[in-house]
């Protein structure tokens, strides 16, 4: 089994809630909120890959930019370490801002234009590590060659149209871990690259986890990668956790009909015959706002199993396997 | 059952200040009424080049140097801009990758349909033009009402939908779906594309649906080309590519997709990166890339091999 | 280590492009010809002559005297020293103060955005000549300089909603918010990572200004605002028309500074269009498609002079 017993987590969320105040239609309507996020909590250990997924609009991204600190949380709270990141001031915000990076899903715009892939590492050492020169180029090649970028010395001199989607998404692995970062949020990382060199960068990020022991938050929409990638898996949908714990667990067995949905609608060339989404199909189909007045079940309106009771109390989070939670009152 | 669309020896150039960029080289290819033909590829392997020159929407630098491009019996490449005009969309049509870039934000749906009907002579009166919307949108699944919203009060998947609508407005031969639901989530692309799959059942008309998406391309396909660097590289039923594939760039491609059942093994995708048109190497131009790349594959460009179903273009195939 | 254009792409740029040495060699004869205006007249600006008004162009003098007496041709390189100056003093006032408007605005956001946006709203309304002449009829008569100052600290707002819009484009790419969570200082982010992107825009927009600084300048003057003492060419159109010149027939004392206006303005405008063409690759990408299909006519008729001649040297088909 993955779990140990008495592991301290690195990186932590509880009941953390988002609200956005949203202009309406007209310039004396008032403003109305949206709940992006609702009771969000989960732990990340050390070593170990947490997937977040989730359709668009799901408030994955939300999290990212919360632990970010773009944003502070409206209820609830993250933690680093034990410690309210939000919180945080002087000396300590500086070791959080150096142990928590972000991977951006565009690696087109992730890198300056103007400046070299060896700007872009040197920075992060200057503000965190700084020593002399020498040191310097050889703690950038040595991460260069890491992340599979050589010669280094080549690599390193180029600039980011030089370098192709892929090795643009490297040079900036390389530059997460010149930082010094324990705690990676991976924001769709793989999304706009090539097909056929996603496995590369995952693969890539998979060896960090394991030899380096580097956390990773891995956020995306396609859940065959997930389950490649990750140790545990959060499914999402309209803000709220509908079902997590262990990724093959949720994903071969899974309970809640929002993630049998998931599963069913990705693509598998195996199957033979063509399916029905097992889903009602109300008049958007698409994922509805959740407000702070919204009441029940967000999934209801268009789960198959839905009963008048899901109407009016959202479900409370219960254990169904060992390692596998749901919100649901089926399954 | 004659062929929609044929293509033959067709080569497109990008013009730049540092010579010609042959992004489309000598692609031939045919597609049957009613049926599917799904073309994979990567970035820069030409498949976007030939969804634009198929309608001759491509701009400059881009440029047809040679070649056939035969739809219903006419080279459309030899008509005039006034023929041309008419052939499009009542013969082809396209539908985008982003529906926010084919719908006009500042119409509302209905005079869009309805401006569409007008300019290719369909009906004059609004009435009767918003009647043949609403059934439009009925058979994609929108229901009628919206008819009077903008797009961007439409959801992104609804905006795919009407799109599809008005590119299936004249009932045209050949559809070409251009990495259609590349921004829209797994369920609604899932749905999307299954009514497309219903509708060519019902109307009887040819798809070409272009997309990197290789797993999502073998179940709604009836055959696959898959192109590298501005060839096509093989082309087989869907099911033959999935369980049998003979070139190697099919192989990896097929195994950069992780299952969602059975085993989590280590799986490798492709090494290296698609090639960059400006160097072509001599001999295949997989080589840099290819598992099974010997001596020849660097020296000589693969002839072709013909299956009794497709064919492939390789020395050392599976 | 910031990115420096290579040597030959320069050259072979402007080998290529006709607008921008045309451009460059009409900016570099106003140039040497006021800056070394010793060289080219043996005469002082205000040197008299005396029994020689409104002499008309001869050996001497040769774009003739003015009403005063004086060298119409030494007064205009002299004077333009002083119009360009203060038209680049102006420009330059302007763009710094848009710069650093603007980006501020757009790079802090919220309500230091609002703050100096609602400043830029304001100030834009005012209208400039208005402002002009009101502090003129208050102050008398103002030097070259003093016109120049309030042109540049009176025409920002127009740069400064380009540059903040520009900023906050900039902003929201993922590089910047990279930095960011780096830690970088915000001050080092808005000069390091931000300005140095907008590089081309800013030049643009400073030759944009130098152009309208150098005609407002002299509009200024020319309705008989500027000092009557100096020498710049809008002073010497003022005088000229102010004393009736068009209506005597005395054309040499408009031309010289008409012709160096117009001269030095279109020169920069040239220059202006290609660093347009610098930064958007949509236009260069029409220059080379023309390129490419005059070489393809050229070779054309090269290829059916080569035919005749073979032709009638086989001495058979006339």
């Amino acid at each position: 089994m993955k779990v140990e017993e008495n592991r301290k987590p690195i990186f932590s969320a509880k009941n953390v809630t988002m609200d956005f105040k949203v202009a309406r239609k007209g310039i004396f309507a008032k403003k109305s909120t949206i709940r992006a996020l609702n009771d969000i909590s989960f732990e990340l250990y050390p070593g170990e890959a947490l997937a977040i997924v989730g359709e668009s609009g799901c408030g994955k991204s939300t999290i990212c930019r919360i632990a970010m600190r773009f944003y502070k949380p409206t209820y609830g709270k993250m933690y680093f370490n034990n410690e309210n990141i939000h919180e945080l001031k002087g000396e300590k915000l500086k070791e959080y801002r150096q142990k928590s990076q972000m991977i951006f899903q565009d690696p087109f715009s992730s890198l300056n234009p103007l400046f070299n892939i060896y700007y872009h590492l040197k920075r992060p050492l200057q503000l965190y590590h700084p020593s002399d020169k020498e040191t310097m180029y050889k703690k950038m090649d040595e991460y260069l060659t890491m992340v599979g970028l050589t010669p280094p010395k080549e690599q390193g001199e180029k600039f980011p149209h030089q370098l192709s989607g892929g090795q643009k998404q490297r040079a900036y692995i390389a530059r997460v871990l010149a930082v010094g970062a324990d705690v990676i949020f991976a924001d769709e990382p793989t999304s706009m690259l090539d097909v056929s060199i996603r496995l590369g960068i995952l693969n890539l990020l998979n060896k960090l986890k394991k030899e380096m022991k580097k956390s990773f938050i891995y956020i995306t929409h396609d859940i065959a990668t997930a389950r490649y990638f990750a140790d545990r898996i959060i499914v999402l949908y309209a803000g709220h956790m509908v079902e997590w714990g262990d990724v093959d667990k949720v994903i071969c067995n899974p309970k809640h009909p929002y993630t049998k949905l998931l599963i069913a609608a990705a693509p598998d060339p195996e199957r033979e015959e063509k399916i029905d989404l097992p889903v009602i199909r109300d008049k958007d189909t698409e994922i509805r706002q959740w407000t702070p007045e919204s009441k029940g079940c967000p999934f209801r309106t268009r789960c198959p199993e839905a009963r008048e009771i899901c109407a009016s109390k959202c479900p409370e989070a219960r254990e169904v396997e060992s390692g596998q939670f749901i919100r649901c009152i089926h399954g | 059952m004659g062929a929609v669309l044929e293509v033959e020896n067709l080569y497109v150039d990008y013009i730049t200040e540092n010579g010609h960029i042959r992004a489309v080289d000598n692609v031939s290819f045919v597609i049957e009424e009613g049926k599917s033909l799904g073309l994979a590829g990567e970035s820069g392997c030409g498949k976007s080049t030939i969804a634009y020159s198929l309608m001759r929407l491509h701009r400059p630098p881009a440029l047809i140097t040679s070649g056939k491009i035969i739809i219903d019996g006419k080279d459309i490449l030899s008509l005039s801009e006034n023929e041309l005009q008419k052939f499009r969309w009542k013969k082809i049509s396209m539908v985008f990758q982003s529906a926010m870039n084919c719908l006009n934000p500042v119409v509302t749906l209905e005079k869009q349909f309805f401006e569409l009907y007008k300019i290719h002579g369909i009906t004059k009166s609004r009435k009767e033009a918003k009647k043949l919307a609403e059934e439009l949108l009925k058979i994609v699944g929108i229901p009628p009402e919206r008819l009077k919203d903008y797009p961007h009060q439409l959801s992104g998947g609804m905006r795919q939908r009407a799109v599809i609508a008005m590119a299936l407005a004249l009932k045209p031969k050949l559809l070409i779906l251009d990495e259609p639901t590349t921004a829209l989530d797994t369920v609604v692309q899932r749905d999307i594309l299954q009514k497309i799959y219903e509708l060519k059942e019902k109307l009887n008309f040819s798809v070409l649906f272009i997309t990197h998406d290789i797993s999502l391309m073998m179940e709604f396909c009836d055959t696959v080309a898959i192109m590298y660097a501005g060839k096509i590289v093989e082309q087989a039923p869907s099911m033959k590519i999935l369980k049998n594939p003979h070139h190697p760039y099919s192989y990896g491609l097929k195994n950069s997709f992780p299952s969602l059942q059975g085993e989590v093994k280590y799986m490798e995708g492709i090494p290296g990166s698609p090639l960059d048109l400006k160097c072509i190497p001599k001999g295949c131009r997989f080589q840099d890339r290819c598992f099974k790349a010997t001596k020849i594959c660097f020296e000589k460009e693969p002839e072709i091999s013909l299956l009794d179903e497709g064919f492939f273009f390789c020395h050392n195939p599976l | 280590m910031v990115k420096k254009f290579s040597n030959s792409k320069i050259i072979n740029f402007i080998k290529d492009s006709p607008k921008t040495v045309a451009g460059l060699i009409l900016i570099s004869i106003v140039l040497v010809l006021t800056l070394g205006a010793k060289l080219f007249t043996p005469y002082e600006p205000m040197q008299t002559f005396d029994g020689l008004w409104r002499a008309a162009p001869s050996a001497e003098h040769i774009l003739g005297t003015t009403q005063a007496g004086k060298d119409v041709w030494t007064q205009t390189l002299y004077g333009g020293r002083v119009s360009i100056l203060v038209g680049i003093f102006a420009g330059s006032i302007a763009v710094l103060l848009s710069l650093i408007v603007g980006i501020t605005a757009g790079y802090f956001g919220g309500i230091v955005d609002n703050i100096i946006t609602t400043i830029i709203n304001i100030i834009m309304v005012i209208p400039q000549t208005v402002l002009l002449l009101i502090i003129a009829s208050m102050v008398g008569r103002i030097s070259p300089l003093a016109i120049g100052l309030i042109i540049g600290v009176t025409s920002w707002p127009w740069g400064a909603r380009i540059y903040r819009a520009q900023t906050m484009s900039l902003r929201n790419r993922e590089f910047i918010k990279s930095a960011e969570t780096l830690g970088e200082s915000k001050i080092r982010t808005l000069f390091v990572e931000i300005m140095p992107n907008m590089l081309s825009m800013i030049t643009s927009g400073f030759i944009g200004t130098l152009i309208y600084a150098i005609m407002a300048q002299s509009f200024i003057e020319f309705i008989g605002f500027g000092d009557r003492m100096s020498v710049t060419w809008g002073q010497m159109l003022n005088n000229a028309q102010s004393t009736g010149a068009l209506s005597s027939g005395v054309w040499w004392e408009i031309l010289g500074p008409s012709a160096f206006l117009i001269l030095f303005g279109s020169g920069l405008t040239l220059v202006n269009f290609s660093i347009d063409e610098l930064s958007n690759p949509k236009l260069r990408a029409q220059r080379i498609m023309r390129k490419y299909y005059k070489e393809k006519k050229a070779q054309e008729k090269l290829l059916r002079k080569q035919a005749a001649v073979t032709t009638s040297n086989k001495g058979g088909i006339n």
